[in-house]
């Protein structure tokens, strides 16, 4: 399922919204994650999972190209740790 | 954050009621889970894509008494962010 589709399924499930409506809500709605986690904020959602930004350590790699020592620095990078619920449901036991 | 504040930003920013709001934040989380429960993965663009991924059986051991245990197959759910997500996310420091 691509983001157009959960966009045409929120639209044909309520009827008493037009399609633009539909598509901000959906937007609107992981752009609110993006930015908590811009922020370094986790964002918990039951059922789900869980977003947070985990911390890198900067590390020093190597250019596999020119052989050239490189510095990465510290970052934070996104990840998602889904919810147990989530995961029994996805191996067929519990809700569908 | 949670989903109270997904349901006061669509309030906001839409301009539906909390009502609706709260009705189509929890619908959405639920197509999602409705599609990798299929074993469909859900793809959105400029944010990342949640896969379902199999992993193979394996023997494990239990930490405590020792004793190994088979692990059945069973199913994975991955998020890989999207490369958009991932330099928001980066911070000022890279």
């Amino acid at each position: 399922m691509k983001k157009s589709e959960l966009i045409e399924r929120v639209a044909k499930a309520h009827t008493g919204l037009v399609r633009a409506e539909a598509e901000a809500v959906v937007n609107i709605i992981f752009q609110s994650i993006a930015e908590a986690l811009a922020r370094g904020e986790r964002v918990e959602l039951r059922g789900l999972g869980v977003f947070t930004a985990k911390a890198r350590r900067p590390r020093r790699a190597r250019n596999p190209k020119t052989g050239e020592e490189v510095l990465v620095p510290a970052r934070r990078v996104p990840h998602f740790r889904p919810s147990k619920e989530l995961l029994k449901r996805v191996n067929g036991k519990g809700e569908r | 954050m949670t989903k109270a504040d997904l349901v006061e930003a669509v309030h906001a920013r839409v301009g539906l009621s909390k009502k609706e709001s709260a009705e189509l934040v929890q619908f959405v989380l639920e197509e999602i889970k409705r599609a990798l429960a299929r074993g469909e993965g859900v793809k959105i663009s400029g944010f990342g894509h949640f896969m379902v991924l199999e992993r193979a059986a394996r023997v494990g051991r239990n930490p405590k008494t020792g004793e190994e245990i088979r692990i059945a197959p069973r199913k994975a759910v991955v998020f890989r962010p999207s490369p958009v997500l991932r330099r928001r996310v980066e911070g000022d420091e890279a």
